[in-house]
Parts: structure tokens; C-alpha cells; sequence
């Protein structure tokens, strides 16, 4: 093991600093070109990335149903645990239906395309400073880049199934996506702009930079030029919906009116590659809205509320340090409720015994990060400390994302869908407009300001 | 550009040439579809996204529910009305009822009427509760489906406290009704009158001055008091477009005369005007309803009627105003006890009509829209 951690620390070419310490590491595995951590950090990534898509979709079937005075998903595993499971497992093992006119290749093709422009976005996605798999300097242009890609994946797939609904729906998100990445990208334009105004003047495309940026300058860019920051964000905020297909931008995927857009012909495993890529592809575009104006990985007040809380002891950065492990603990706390207010019948033995045991799983979790945070500070050690920051900077990168996962979810159940002119009035004649004109007023400020 | 008006028939089978060297494209929407509601079969003509025609293809539920008549008696067809419009077979029930009394030159009493009168609005709020919920699912927005169907639920659990059955009610016999009201009937539609408004504040609150539900609605599927007339189209549909007229007012049945309530319409004759047509009926159904629970009459709630019906030689025609329209029942007699002829004029299937000059020029998303807002069921149509 000695060994393994020593080549790994020479390779990494960031001395004083121990290869188990993951979390740690002080540049990101690209940076320092270490193919080995790199491949680790892209399972990682690809492994908790789809563990968030199946989570994410429990989450959106329990929220929804709870928006619609429903219990959602009771039957499997409690309170529906185990349902994207058994949806998963279902979907797998599935006939594989290509339809007889569908062009073969080009129907196999276009949910892999969609998958590989959805995960690839996350090779530049920060969750720290050093939690990457690479830093880009170009890293929001990748991104935007990659991204857009997605799209491809969509119209392919509609065009091979030669076959009415698909073809409109792709149609459809060819010209959505299109006309909503040009008010994207102003948006995007005018965050970038604002990394400029510093000292010296430089602004930076790198992911990791723009973040740190906002540090340096002490404001998150939603708040940059109140209101220009946040309308930019709004702006990001609307594209990014229309973008990733959701309501009330599904038109691709209309139900009622298009019975399933682009997917319609497809079923099993391709369908649950495109589920997959539709709901990578969100946690995605949240996660550039949240490095470009919210700070990304950067927990509150982080220039704020520095130092010891009191005269001595404990300081702000150990507080919160404790945030993740705290988090898991509440979770926990729900589940032990839920594990209590289970039926006392025999019949729900299982399922009591289950959400118990899920409920110490969480616990678990929580006592373990808690007892890192509080290990590390009591320690003293380097890379514990090390490790105790990279955990905190996951946690308010994943936390902040979170949060969008939940608009997706409460937009979805709130409003009616858009008609096709209208989406593509909106994107036109509202975004782009605003999107244009807070560019140059932002860049106009900036140049008053410095 | 060439102009919306598409040749009166469509012509399937050659797609014609449009600009940019593209045909046009014939979807097939139905009869398996979500949109549909049941299983109506559209066919559109599409040049991209725009509609330049369609024809309707129906029959996929035909029961024969006509032909059936001429084998029942007039007392074994009561039940078979309540499939017709399955979501509001009270409706149903009471035009049959009213036609064969008619006939008959029976009068229901006092007591029967009042009961006729809460049991019909009761359904008419449920009818419109339903079509809120899956027309606005058409058009995207999931919520107010399940906020409908709670709410409905407490209207069919007075139906089931009544007459045994939730949907397919057979509430009413020819004469009156059979079943008197339970204890705690009063008690119950008046705990409805308290329940209900609220839940239509918030129906309304999540559509009514929604942007994208404004969007959706306003100026979708247009169609003008004179082309209603013409195609005969009735109901919400109609009143939506400006014109004043209620069966309940114009020729008022089951002592509708005596009710207090007013007639909701609309000016632009769009989808948005018959939504809020809807909403304010449904409004107006409680007002009568408390006016009915108010003053129920004592008394016998049968008339009179011979144990086998043998209605004289002739014929009859009866319509009420059922949620969807006017809904009319014309029966022949040959003087036996089975029913010569029973033609039954249903709204939903004349409403359907207007469908093709709604949407022509509109987008595929409209048609959607449209077919949810004429309030059509499919078992009606096709009966």
C-alpha cells in the first residue's frame, strides 16, 4: 500500500501530499496529469452521477405526488425505496424493439450520443477547487460546447424511427434547443465578463477559476451589479429548462400532444439511455448555473466568516465541516420517523426492518463524515483537513444543484406546457433581448466600476 | 404561404407540394392516444406543424345503444342512457326519464324534481371537474387533474349514498325517483356547498391568470356564435361565443324555472372564454343547488305510473341541458311496451363537428387544446 500511495504521490507531481487522501489532493488529476486518478475520478463521477439520476428519480415521483395530493410510489421497498430499482431491472431485461423501417444504426446510436454529450460535460464540472477531473482553461466553452451536442442524439433519434411523432418532436427540440443556447450563451457571456473585473483585468474561462474568482471578489454573481447578475441568471436559469426538454418546455416530448416526441419508438434499455442522458443532462446545466453565479463548491460568506466563531474555539471552517455529516444525520432522522410510523401489522415486517436499516445507512454516513470533520480538526493533520474540506466543498456544490433538481421538479408540476411558437417567441423576442442588453450593461458597469 | 383553407375534403392519399420543397404530412392521431380522450380517431393534414385540415374518424366505442332500445322495454333502456355520457349519466338519466314522462303525460312531483334538480347539478360540477382536470392535462399541467378528482370524489360519494353507484348512476325512474334520500343527505350536499368553493378559488388561482395557460387559451380554437349556430354546437361551447342560450332558461324542465341562477358567456369564442365559462357554471350549480337543498318539498317522490309502460301511438322530442350541451332524446311509439325508436341527439356528437373549423390554421398543440375544451366523451359520440 505504501508503495501504491508513493508512486501515486510522486506521479501526481504535488508533493507533500498523500495519494489516499481522494478528496484532497491539492490540483485537480488532469492538472497534475495523473491518468491513473483521473480514470478513478471519472468512475466516481460516472458512478454518483447515476446513483443521482436514480435518486432523483424517486425524489421527483414522491415530490410530485405529494404536489398532487398522492402517495406516489408505496409498493416497493418502503415508501417506494427500491421502485428505480425495479423500474431499472425492468427496462433491462425488456424485448429490444427496433422497428422494422427504423434505420438500425442510427436508431442504436443516438441514445449512446445522447448519453456520451450529457456525462462528458462533467469532466469539467468542479466541485471543488481540486475535486475535478480536469481543469479546462477553456472549461465553460467545453461545456456549453458538449452539451449542445445533446441535441444530436434527439434529432437522430427522431429521424431513425421514421415515423410521425418522432420526427415532430425532434424537429421540435432541434429548433428549441437552438434558439435557447444563443440566450444561454449571452447569459453565460456576461457571468465570464464579470470574472474580468479585477485587478488585473484577466478574465478566465476555467470553471475552477470563475469560482474562485467569485471569492476573490467576495460576491457570489447573482448579486454582481444588483439586478444585473440575477437577471442573467434567470435568463440561464429559463434556457436551461428549455434546453434539457422539461416542462413547461417539453415540447419534444409532449404527452398529450405527441404521445412521447422523440422517444416514442423506443422502449427498454435505449429508453432508459435517453431517460438516463435527459436527467444527466439537467444535474449538468445546473451545475454550470451554479459555478457561474452561485459560487459553486464555495460554502456562505466564505471571506465573511472566517476564523474562530468565538474568542477561541470552534472556527467557522470546522461549523461548517460539519454541514454534510449533519445533513446526513437529519436524513436519517426522517427515515428513523418513517421507520416509526410504520404500520405495527406483520404484514409490513420487511418494510419496516428496511427503511430501519436504510435509516442506519444514513446514520452511518452522517457519523462517518462527522467523524472525519471532527477527526480532522482535532487532529490537526494535513490531509485529514484536507479531506474534511474537499467533503464540505462536494456538499454545498451537490446541495446548491439540489436545489435546482427541486425547481425542475416544482415547475413541472405547476404550469401548463408552451405551444411551439410561443417557446421560440419567448426565446427570441424576450431572452435574447434581455440576455443582449444585460450583456452590455453589465460590460458598460464594468467599465464605469474599474 | 398558401392560404388556411384547405379543400373540404382531405385527400389522403397525395400529399401535395408546399414551399421549400417539403410535402405535407398526414398524422395519424388516435384512436390510441393520450390526448384523445378515449378513442377518437383524428386525422390531421399537417404542413410542418400547422394544421390545414383534419377528419375525425369515430365509431371506435359503438355500442348500438340506439338499436338495444327498440329490443328493451321502457323501463329496461333507463340503465343502457347512463353509458352514453358515462361522466355525466345522471344527465343522461333525467332526459331519458323526462322524455318517456312526456310521453306518457305524466308529471313528476314536486319532491322528485328538487332531487332531479341537486343530483343533475351535482353531476353537472362533476362533468366540468373532469373536464378541467384533463383539459388542462392536454395542455400540460399535470396538477389540477388530481386536485379535480379529490374533489369530484365527494360528489359521487352523495351518488353513492343515494343510489348504490358512483358513474353509472341510475338514479331516476320514469315517474320520479326511486329511492328516497338518505338521512343525511341535506346535511351532506350542504357540507359540498361549503366545501366547494374554495376548491374552484384554487383551480383558478393555478389557471386562470397563468401566463402560459393565457397563452394556451386565449385566441386557440376561435369559432363565432354564427358558425356554432350553424353547426349546430351547443352548450359552454356555445355560450362561450356570446350566445345566450340554456335549455334550463329557454325551456326550463324539472322546475328549472323556479331556480335563481344566471347564464355565464363568453365574447371571443375562445378557449379561454370556455374555461371560464365552465368555472363560473360550476359557481352557478351551487347557487341552485343551495336554492333546491333550501326549499325541497315534502311529499311523494313517484308519480303515478303504470307498472308496465305502454306510452299512446306518437312521438317525442325532449332535450335538457346537460353539462355538454343540449342533449335531446326522440322517442316513437308504436304503442307497445318497447320503444319503436329512440334517437338520441348527443352534444358531444355535434360539438365534434366544430372541431375542423377550429383548428384549421392553428398548431398541432391546438388541436389538443381544442378537443379538450369541446368537452367531447367518446361514449356519447359514438354511443
Amino acid at each position: 500500500m505504501s508503495a501504491l500511495t508513493s508512486y501515486l504521490g510522486s506521479t501526481a507531481g504535488a508533493p507533500g501530499t498523500a495519494g489516499f487522501a481522494v478528496l484532497g489532493w491539492a490540483v485537480t488529476p488532469g492538472e497534475a496529469n495523473n491518468q491513473l486518478w483521473a480514470l478513478i475520478y471519472v468512475l466516481i463521477i460516472f458512478a454518483g452521477v447515476s446513483v443521482a439520476v436514480i435518486a432523483m428519480n424517486w425524489i421527483e415521483r414522491k415530490a410530485l405526488a405529494h404536489f398532487q395530493v398522492r402517495l406516489g410510489p408505496m409498493r416497493v421497498g418502503p415508501h417506494g425505496l427500491l421502485q428505480p430499482i425495479a423500474d431499472a431491472v425492468k427496462l433491462l431485461i425488456k424485448e429490444d424493439i427496433i422497428p422494422a423501417e427504423a434505420d438500425k444504426f442510427v436508431f442504436w446510436i443516438a441514445p449512446v450520443i445522447g448519453l456520451l454529450a450529457a456525462f462528458t460535460v462533467y469532466t469539467v464540472v468542479p466541485f471543488g477547487p481540486s475535486q475535478a477531473v480536469s481543469d479546462m482553461n477553456i472549461g465553460i466553452l467545453f461545456m456549453l460546447g458538449v452539451s449542445s451536442l445533446g441535441v444530436l442524439g434527439i434529432v437522430m433519434a427522431g429521424w431513425a424511427s421514421n415515423s410521425h411523432y418522432p420526427l415532430i418532436g425532434a424537429l421540435r427540440s432541434s429548433a428549441q434547443m437552438v434558439s435557447y443556447e444563443v440566450a444561454m450563451g449571452l447569459a453565460v457571456i456576461s457571468a465570464i465578463l464579470m470574472t474580468s473585473l479585477n485587478t488585473d483585468g484577466t478574465g478566465y474561462l476555467s470553471m475552477i477559476e470563475i469560482v474562485q474568482e467569485q471569492q476573490r471578489q467576495g460576491v457570489w454573481f447573482i448579486f454582481k451589479f444588483f439586478p444585473l447578475g440575477l437577471i442573467a441568471f434567470v435568463i440561464f436559469a429559463v434556457a436551461m429548462v428549455a434546453e434539457t426538454n422539461r416542462a413547461p418546455f417539453d415540447l419534444p416530448e409532449a404527452e398529450s400532444e405527441l404521445t412521447a416526441g422523440f422517444h416514442t419508438e423506443y422502449s427498454g434499455l435505449r429508453w432508459s439511455l435517453f431517460m438516463l442522458a435527459e436527467y444527466a443532462a439537467m444535474i449538468a446545466v445546473s451545475s454550470i448555473a451554479v459555478t457561474l453565479w452561485l459560487g459553486g463548491w464555495l460554502r456562505p460568506f466564505p471571506n465573511w466568516l472566517i476564523g474562530p466563531v468565538w474568542p477561541h474555539e470552534p472556527v467557522w471552517d470546522f461549523i461548517f465541516a460539519l454541514f454534510p455529516g449533519l445533513t446526513f444525520l437529519g436524513l436519517g432522522a426522517i427515515a428513523v420517523r418513517g421507520t416509526v410510523r410504520m404500520p405495527k401489522h406483520p404484514y409490513f415486517r420487511i418494510q419496516t426492518i428496511g427503511l430501519g436499516a436504510f435509516a442506519a445507512v444514513l446514520a452511518g454516513i452522517g457519523v462517518l463524515l462527522l467523524g472525519i470533520a471532527i477527526g480532522a480538526n482535532a487532529s490537526g493533520n494535513a490531509n485529514w483537513l484536507r479531506a474534511s474540506e474537499g467533503l464540505s466543498n462536494v456538499y454545498w456544490f451537490v446541495l446548491k444543484v439540489a436545489i435546482f433538481m427541486y425547481l425542475y421538479i416544482w415547475y413541472r408540476a405547476t404550469w401548463p406546457r408552451y405551444r411551439f411558437d410561443q417557446l421560440m417567441k419567448v426565446g427570441w423576442k424576450v431572452l435574447l433581448p434581455i440576455s443582449l442588453g444585460v450583456l452590455i450593461v453589465t460590460a458598460m458597469v464594468g467599465v464605469i466600476v474599474s | 404561404m398558401n392560404d388556411t383553407k384547405a379543400p373540404a375534403n382531405l385527400d389522403l392519399e397525395t400529399p401535395e407540394k408546399t414551399y421549400l420543397d417539403s410535402n405535407e404530412l398526414i398524422l395519424n392521431m388516435g384512436p390510441q392516444h393520450p390526448a384523445t380522450h378515449g378513442v377518437l380517431r383524428v386525422i390531421l393534414k399537417l404542413d410542418g406543424e400547422k394544421v390545414l385540415g383534419t377528419e375525425c374518424v369515430i365509431g371506435y366505442l359503438h355500442r348500438g345503444v340506439e338499436k338495444i332500445a327498440e329490443n328493451r322495454t321502457y323501463t329496461m333502456f333507463n340503465p343502457y342512457v347512463d353509458r352514453m355520457d358515462y361522466v355525466a349519466a345522471v344527465s343522461n338519466g333525467l332526459g331519458y326519464c323526462q322524455a318517456v314522462e312526456k310521453l306518457l303525460s305524466v308529471e313528476a312531483p314536486p319532491r322528485a324534481n328538487y332531487i332531479r334538480v341537486i343530483l343533475t347539478e351535482l353531476n353537472r360540477i362533476a362533468s366540468h371537474q373532469l373536464w378541467l382536470g384533463t383539459h388542462a392535462l392536454d395542455i400540460g399541467a399535470m396538477t389540477p387533474l388530481f386536485y379535480t378528482f379529490r374533489d369530484r370524489e365527494e360528489i359521487l360519494k352523495i351518488f353513492e349514498k343515494y343510489c348504490g353507484a358512483r358513474l353509472t348512476t341510475h338514479a331516476f325512474r320514469i315517474g320520479g325517483c326511486q329511492y328516497e334520500t338518505y338521512a343525511g343527505f341535506e346535511k351532506d350536499v350542504k357540507n359540498f356547498l361549503a366545501f366547494f368553493p374554495p376548491k374552484i378559488d384554487e383551480y383558478e388561482e393555478l389557471l386562470t391568470t397563468n401566463r402560459i395557460w393565457l397563452e394556451r387559451t386565449k385566441k386557440v380554437g376561435v369559432i363565432s356564435g354564427k358558425d356554432c349556430i350553424a353547426l349546430g354546437v351547443t352548450g359552454p361551447v356555445l355560450r362561450a361565443s356570446g350566445v345566450k342560450w340554456d335549455i334550463r332558461k329557454a325551456q326550463p324542465y324539472a322546475n328549472y324555472a323556479n331556480f335563481d341562477f344566471e347564464i355565464p358567456t363568453g365574447e371571443n369564442g375562445d378557449t379561454y372564454d370556455r374555461y371560464m365559462v365552465r368555472m363560473i357554471e360550476m359557481r352557478q350549480s351551487l347557487r341552485i343547488i343551495e336554492q333546491a337543498v333550501n326549499g325541497i318539498p315534502e311529499g311523494p317522490i313517484m308519480a303515478k305510473v303504470p307498472k308496465v309502460i305502454k306510452p299512446p301511438v306518437g312521438e317525442i322530442y325532449h332535450s335538457i341541458e346537460a353539462p355538454k350541451g343540449e342533449l335531446g332524446y326522440f322517442i316513437v311509439s308504436d304503442g307497445s311496451t318497447q320503444p319503436y325508436r329512440v334517437r338520441v341527439r348527443p352534444p358531444s356528437f355535434v360539438n365534434l363537428q366544430a372541431l375542423d373549423t377550429m383548428v384549421r390554421g392553428m398548431l398541432v398543440a391546438d388541436v389538443v387544446a381544442v378537443i379538450g375544451t369541446l368537452d367531447i366523451v367518446l361514449g356519447e359520440v359514438d354511443r
